[in-house]
């Protein structure tokens, strides 16, 4: 193509435009979040920080690190997401692989059962009502157990299991003798390495972002997840100041002013391993888009 | 895309039963080893609670168990429709459902455009950065929005009063919350909406887009010729699967964003399914709420399939 129609080469400075502002508007966010993070509250809250950081102070990261229930929830959170992680892949997993074996009877039942319940659902009271009567309440496993298995993430291993493991290697290991569970340890789950860490990242990005089955399920403050705390501190208190009239505000200024220092470091640490991990690891996210996407 | 594996299960059914498949069975004994810890699963967690779902039907009373409860038919379900909060409910779902619905076309769009770039730094700093919001997690994300809007200090308001404007209390505001419910999710899951599309635009052949060159179609020709109508399937079957949640709004963030004096706008079914149900203990009558609920989207599912299987000859099953 020696020769772009015109029409083409404004369309494309207009795309790129278009793009470029909208990676603007995406990321803008997060850039001031960070700066807001490490600049003189007085000077974020009158708008004079609007993208660098001014008058540089950790005040705000000193003030989270003092507090007991954010280093309480940041560590139920890191073992829930790992062990919760764990138990995801011990059953979607073998489960896909079995689910992906063609000689498997009975296996269209098996997906229909559990496809079905991505469009229907006994809902939200049923269910709570299952995990009181299981003596679930107020034990971390109401954050791992229920919602173990994903039927969509079980659909997407299953399609790699499909795509990669080819047919001929297992019936050869068959013929020598391999038995399914010693088929799938030896040659089977080491071939799935890029799987399994797709897998891994999406379960453990949900474990990590949960809040709601937390809020519904535990009233133990010593359980307490990340992000249940972070919403006390993030929405809870600031809606509450936002509803109180003058007099009372300035009864609450110097609760508001900490609140102010704290607000933006907190959603910073929150998110550090994401921001650590994210550079690195968007790809695999990507990955498992698209193997789910192409033919399911 | 296709849910394979979802076919009707009655289609397969007829499983014959002879000495062979048997046979099978028993030598695969392993495998069902490894099916039956999730299916256990789905039986508890998913199957039980839509059999426990008829205390909708009933006036439930824990200590006197699911059948010992009596039986009330449809009455929570006349009281729910009958009640003061009904109209308030469904006119803010059916709003802020239609409201996202309007947007459904951005992901593609988006995946569209980005699709025209040439390879290279630019595309790829733009693909890397436009699912970045996707990880954020909702409290955060609320978190950041409850900060941006705040009537005083919040970075909006500063910047209308800097334009002579008069600061707004967008949070507490009741006209302003859908917009800000709708616009921060579609701000958060815009880039990754559009990977699905993106990844069906690259199974396009082509020689196709080589001879429309050849014959002198421009770029946008080429888009509404080749490229929408390639993945257009994959557009039917995630409105379809949209079609299925309807009603269900994301309600974790909805449920974050709301407070007493925005409820006229920000009040939806799910959100009162929550509060009577877990909140006031009225478990039977939000059962039948929620019941009510999934299977609206039950059935918007089933209806759009079946058209979309008449008309384009793509759909779920």
């Amino acid at each position: 193509m020696a020769r772009e129609a015109l029409s083409d080469k404004i369309f494309m400075i207009g795309n790129k435009a278009v793009l470029g502002g909208l990676l603007v508007i995406l990321l803008y966010p997060l850039v001031y979040i960070l700066s807001a993070s490490i600049s003189d509250p007085m000077l974020v809250n009158s708008g004079k920080v609007w993208l660098f950081p001014r008058n540089i102070t950790l005040e705000g990261y000193s003030r989270v690190f003092q507090n007991g229930d954010i280093w309480t929830g940041y560590r139920n959170t890191i073992f829930y997401t790992i062990f919760g992680t764990f138990l995801n892949l011990l059953l979607t997993i073998p489960c896909a692989y079995a689910l992906s074996r063609k000689d498997l009877t009975g296996r269209g039942l098996f997906m229909g059962i559990f496809v079905f319940t991505m469009f229907f659902n006994g809902g939200l009271i049923p269910t709570f009502l299952l995990i009181k009567s299981l003596g679930m309440l107020d034990t971390i496993w109401v954050l791992m157990i229920p919602g173990v298995v994903s039927v969509w993430n079980l659909i997407v291993t299953r399609t790699f299991f499909q795509s990669t493991i080819p047919r001929e290697m297992e019936e050869a290991a068959e013929m020598d003798g391999c038995n399914h569970f010693i088929l799938f340890l030896r040659i089977v789950f080491p071939l799935s390495a890029p799987i399994v860490a797709v897998m891994a990242l999406f379960y453990g990005v949900s474990h990590w972002n949960q809040y709601f089955s937390s809020m519904i399920y535990l009233t133990n403050r010593e359980l307490f997840p990340l992000q249940l705390v972070l919403r006390e501190i993030l929405i809870l208190n600031e809606l509450t100041a936002l509803m109180l009239d003058g007099e009372n505000m300035k009864a609450m200024a110097e609760q508001a002013r900490i609140a102010d220092i704290t607000k933006y470091a907190v959603m910073i640490i929150s998110a550090i391993p994401m921001l650590i991990a994210y550079p690195f690891l968007q790809r695999f996210f990507v990955k498992g888009v698209m193997i789910g996407s192409i033919k399911g | 895309m296709k849910l394979a594996g979802n076919r009707a299960p009655a289609q397969r059914l007829p499983v014959r039963w002879s000495a062979g498949s048997l046979r099978k069975m028993w030598k695969n004994w392993q495998l069902y080893v490894f099916v039956f810890p999730t299916l256990a699963y789905f039986i508890l967690f998913h199957y039980y609670p839509m059999y426990g779902v008829q205390i909708a039907f009933r006036d439930f009373i824990p200590s006197l168990g699911i059948w010992g409860s009596e039986w009330v038919g449809l009455d929570h379900l006349e009281r729910f429709i009958h009640s003061y909060y009904f109209p308030t409910l469904i006119k803010n779902t059916l709003l802020i459902s239609l409201y996202q619905l309007a947007l459904f076309p951005l992901p593609i769009i988006v995946a569209l455009m980005i699709n025209e770039l040439k390879n290279g730094m630019y595309k790829r700093i733009i693909q890397t950065f436009s699912y970045a919001p996707y990880f954020i997690s909702v409290v955060v994300m609320t978190g950041m929005v409850v900060a941006f809007l705040h009537p005083q200090t919040g970075i909006i308001n500063v910047l209308i009063e800097a334009l002579g404007g008069k600061p707004i209390a967008f949070m507490t505001e009741p006209g302003w919350f859908k917009s800000i419910y709708v616009w921060s999710g579609e701000w958060q899951n815009l880039g990754w909406g559009a990977i699905i599309y993106l990844a069906a635009l690259t199974t396009i052949n082509p020689d196709l887009h080589e001879a429309a060159t050849m014959d002198g179609a421009t770029r946008l020709q080429r888009i509404w010729h080749i490229n929408i109508p390639s993945i257009l399937p994959t557009i039917i079957i995630l409105f379809i699967l949209n079609m299925g949640s309807f009603m269900s709004i994301g309600f974790e963030k909805l449920y974050l964003m709301q407070n007493q004096l925005n409820m006229d706008a920000s009040d939806v079914i799910q959100t009162y399914v929550y509060r009577t149900g877990l909140l006031e203990g009225q478990y039977s009558f939000s059962a039948a709420i929620g019941l009510f609920n999934s299977l609206i989207n039950f059935a918007l599912l089933i209806l759009f399939n079946g058209i979309a299987k008449k008309t384009a000859k793509t759909s779920l099953w």
